[in-house]
């Protein structure tokens, strides 16, 4: 426990003002949903993604099958392929099982800190990297598990006044926002919105597939060519 | 939906996601990726997302399924402060405070 295990301590604590509700708050889905509280606090370890997990969640209560269902999970955590790729250029040199440990607790917080840290001091040694990385899960990972079993178990007395149907729309609307400020952000936005509301008639939530893969294309396409033009 | 599709959802969920997570981490090393990859993995979120949120915003299945004014203008409002300051944190309580405030207002 040197050092950068408590720099990284430190650096990931904020994030538990954001991970404490949305824990809550998918405990409470969950349950709502029709998961015991075996089957949420299960998914919420071995899937341990938010997003991912909501996302699954709203397919099978719209009836679609449980490929469907994965599949879209599975899509919206392709972007952590991402954080995997460029983690490796830090930690691809760690033990296997480092590597495996790292995989597992790649959140959107833990490598958000992790890289920063990682792109300020890249000299600094594996061990003090790997030191950081678990740093910022200690407090941001536990805290998952624990608030979603206080909402799997307080979920039913929450009201039907209080909303929460809407309140993941809103989760998700304030995850992509902040990357609305760059024109290919905004364009593969507008033609996934655009694509999914036009396609909504096909079964099984099928559309988002087309909606997604034809917004990425046109994300990238605009990257590149403003890129060339530059 | 059945007890056994729930834990197959969450089974093949879990190992698929940790697959995604181990991929490069685990196969690469230290090589890097092509640059067009990299170029199309970047907008994943901002494709995935907003297909999902749009006709749960559109058509939300508390108000049997046609709009409603007092969500639309949250789901704007969570957008516009999630824009503006960059921080999903203000946008989740800044939506759902206008969330309650439009239906105080409208009922």
């Amino acid at each position: 426990m040197g050092s950068a295990y408590w720099q990284g301590f430190r650096a990931g604590a904020p994030f538990v003002l954001v991970v404490a509700p949305f824990g809550l708050l998918f405990g409470v889905v969950a349950t709502e949903a029709g998961l015991d509280i075996v089957q949420t606090m299960a998914m919420t370890v071995l899937v341990i993604a938010g997003a991912s997990q909501f996302a699954a969640l709203q397919q099978l209560n719209d009836s679609a099958p449980v490929f469907v269902a994965v599949l879209t999970g599975l899509a919206v955590n392709m972007r952590m392929a991402m954080y995997s790729a460029s983690l490796t250029t830090h930690l691809g040199k760690a033990g296997l099982w480092k590597r495996v440990l790292v995989a597992y607790f790649t959140v959107d917080q833990t490598y958000a800190v992790s890289i920063n840290e990682y792109e300020q001091q890249p000299e600094r040694s594996l061990s003090d990297k790997l030191a950081f990385f678990f740093g910022t899960v200690s407090p941001i990972c536990p805290l998952w598990y624990v608030f979603t079993y206080v909402g799997a178990v307080a979920g039913t007395a929450i009201p039907a006044e209080y909303a929460l149907d809407f309140a993941v729309p809103i989760t998700f609307i304030a995850l992509v926002a902040p990357s609305l400020r760059s024109l290919p952000h905004l364009v593969a936005a507008f033609v996934s919105v655009a694509v999914a509301l036009s396609l909504a008639w096909m079964p099984y939530n099928s559309g988002l597939m087309f909606a997604a893969i034809l917004a990425m294309i046109s994300g990238a396409a605009v990257e590149k060519r403003m890129g060339a033009a530059a | 939906m059945s007890d056994t599709s729930i834990w197959w959802m969450i089974i093949t969920l879990g190992i698929g996601t940790f697959l995604i997570r181990f991929s490069f981490l685990g196969l690469l090393g230290g090589r890097d990726l092509p640059d067009w990859l990299v170029r199309h993995l970047r907008y994943v979120p901002v494709a995935v997302l907003p297909a999902l949120v749009a006709p749960l915003v559109v058509w939300p299945d508390a108000t049997g399924g046609t709009l409603d004014p007092a969500r639309a203008i949250a789901a704007l409002t969570a957008l516009a402060i999630g824009a503006w300051f960059r921080s999903p944190l203000s946008a989740i309580f800044g939506g759902m405070a206008m969330l309650y405030f439009m239906q105080f207002v409208i009922q």
